[in-house]
């Protein structure tokens, strides 16, 4: 089994529309929606959903009223900033439970956090496992490494050859969540100096964490000299660039009907994702 | 005032709106920028301006006198992330887990831990034109933004108008970057996904209790969808940038849309004006 995760430091820069491709191609798979605070996936793939889990994590601190003395102390020793005028602010409290170890008047205690849902969906792809974090809640890259974890086992059972991973943005914990361990990740990017700068950095974090790469440079004819310039790096860092993409609207239209462009459209981007896809599937087989 | 540009989806031109909303009231008006999008903080390619200083970014991590240390196992009790573990004869510190609390320090009965920085991340400044700019930057490999994040708006400037770069999403980052803000603006797109993502970046908000409008990028592409939501949730739609290959090529190339073509710096105004209206009203109904 070998997992491929669609990454791209800057966001929308394609990554899901190029998933929701892969898994019309992919014959065996599991998809995995990494993006646990901001999903979209299920909006190509039409889930229907079979399981629904609770996800547990962290605790938040909770200062009762009656007992609390104003003395102060958690207010001062709170490294988050997470208490004021002698309540909690959930949104900034990370749990750590210093206040409730200290409060003189054992006002405080820490209560279980119910920080969002995972499913397991069926799709006409094949399963989905993808979640939801609650409203402002933290701890996405545990729910990240949760949903994965979920999908890989899921794959192994049912002996199949590929779990695809629709990554978040970003270069933070549910970007890390999502990269380590996995066979190859996908870069996409698109030729301008924001993509461009961010392609940089989320490249460094694949090595930091011995993840090869490949590139696919997203809308590469808006900017031409900017996608030589991409090549000429990734050409000097000895990472391969598995496609180019043009920019076309009929991505967008094929999401309005909510369907992945190669179901929605035979013309030239359909063939640029099966070229892709290919191409990664023999990365992965050397 | 304080204006956050979030937007639940990447690359619906948070960066775009906030770089030429500073831009755009730099003449007139104090102005600060913040960039809190520290995993990938790109204002900098449009403000184009030269980084004047910076301090490091430090978490506190435990670290264990062992001389002193009884290995009475309190400091691996109190910790809540398992950042520190205690055996017979030593005791190990794991500072990737370490959120900095100081449980451990404090709670030490034989005071053998003191702290030590461990750099996350940089806070850098510089000045370009009339805009303070603050930014943040993740170092690589590092999962924790939300250090940085507030060290950046530890730098703001109450006296000027402070615009805040924020990263794509709805988790703790994007709240650690927008609380506090007197006003929330949400770039999206007219798709599906731009949809989607709004409505959970407008249920952040609203959990936060920060008032909130809309922008609308690269109108045209897509369908009526995000309109229709904002007319029914009541959210004001302040500004529509329509989809245009121009905009998208001064973009790419790091040209901000108001140098680039001038016009929009009356609707960035227009947009400010709105926003400004919006806030004094409700601090008027709030002072009812």
């Amino acid at each position: 089994m070998k997992e491929v995760v669609v990454l791209s430091g800057k966001g929308g820069t394609g990554k899901t529309s190029i998933v929701g491709c892969f898994a019309a191609l992919a014959k065996s798979k599991v998809l995995v929606d990494c993006n646990v605070d901001a999903a979209n996936l299920h909006l190509l793939l039409q889930p229907v959903m079979r399981e629904k889990h609770e996800f547990w994590s962290g605790q938040v601190a909770s200062i009762d009223e009656e007992k609390c003395t104003r003395c102060g102390l958690c207010q001062e020793l709170c490294r988050f900033k997470a208490v004021t005028n002698f309540t909690v602010e959930n949104v900034s409290c990370e749990g750590c439970g210093f206040c409730s170890q200290i409060c003189p008047a054992q006002a405080i205690t820490m209560k279980e956090n119910m920080a969002g849902h995972w499913f397991i969906s069926d799709t006409r792809y094949g399963s989905l496992v993808h979640a939801r974090l609650g409203v402002a809640q933290e701890n996405s890259g545990k729910l990240v490494a949760l949903v994965r974890q979920k999908a890989k086992e899921l794959a192994e059972k049912m002996g199949i050859e590929y779990v695809i991973s629709d990554g978040p943005p970003g270069i933070g914990c549910p970007v890390i969540s999502s990269l380590s361990g996995a066979s190859v990740a996908l870069l996409v990017t698109e030729p301008t100096l924001s993509g461009i700068h961010d392609l940089e950095r989320v490249l460094d974090v694949c090595h930091h964490f011995s993840v090869p790469a490949l590139v696919c440079i997203n809308k590469y004819d808006i900017n031409e000299l900017n996608t030589r310039q991409i090549e000429s790096f990734c050409e000097g860092e000895g990472i391969r660039i598995a496609g180019h993409i043009p920019f076309d609207n009929t991505v967008t239209e094929a999401m309005v009907r909510g369907l992945p462009v190669v179901e929605y459209a035979r013309n030239g981007i359909s063939r640029r994702m099966e070229e892709l896809w290919e191409l990664i599937t023999a990365s992965l087989k050397k | 005032m304080i204006i956050s540009v979030a937007s639940g989806k990447g690359g619906t031109g948070k960066t775009l709106v906030a770089t030429s909303l500073a831009l755009s009231l730099k003449d007139k008006q104090k102005v600060q920028l913040l960039d809190c999008d520290v995993e990938e903080p790109n204002d900098h390619i449009f403000i184009r301006l030269v980084i004047s200083s910076s301090d490091a970014v430090n978490i506190l991590v435990p670290q264990v006198n062992e001389d002193r240390c009884t290995y009475c196992g309190r400091c691996a009790q109190v910790c809540a992330y398992h950042a520190i573990a205690v055996f017979s004869k030593t005791v190990l510190v794991f500072p990737n887990l370490c959120h900095g609390c100081g449980a451990c320090s404090h709670l030490c009965p034989e005071k053998a831990i003191s702290e030590v920085g461990r750099e996350i991340g940089v806070v850098e400044y510089g000045y370009s034109g009339g805009i303070e700019f603050v930014q943040g930057r993740l170092n690589v490999g590092e999962p924790m933004p939300t250090p940085v994040i507030r060290k950046v708006k530890e730098k703001a400037n109450h006296d000027s108008t402070v615009i805040i770069d924020v990263s794509p999403g709805t988790s703790c980052p994007v709240v650690q970057s927008i609380k506090g803000s007197d006003f929330c603006l949400l770039v999206t797109e007219p798709t599906p996904f731009g949809l989607s993502d709004l409505i959970l970046a407008v249920e952040t908000v609203k959990e936060l209790g920060i008032p909130c409008g809309v922008v609308i990028n690269r109108a045209g592409i897509g369908d009526g969808k995000v309109e229709e939501y904002c007319q029914k949730e009541n959210i004001p739609v302040l500004l529509t940038i329509p989809l245009d290959m121009e905009i998208a090529r001064l973009y790419s190339q790091g040209m901000s849309l108001v140098e680039g073509m001038p016009q929009y710096k009356r609707s960035f105004e227009e947009l400010f004006d709105r926003i400004r209206e919006i806030v004094d009203e409700r601090s008027r109904c709030l002072k009812w």
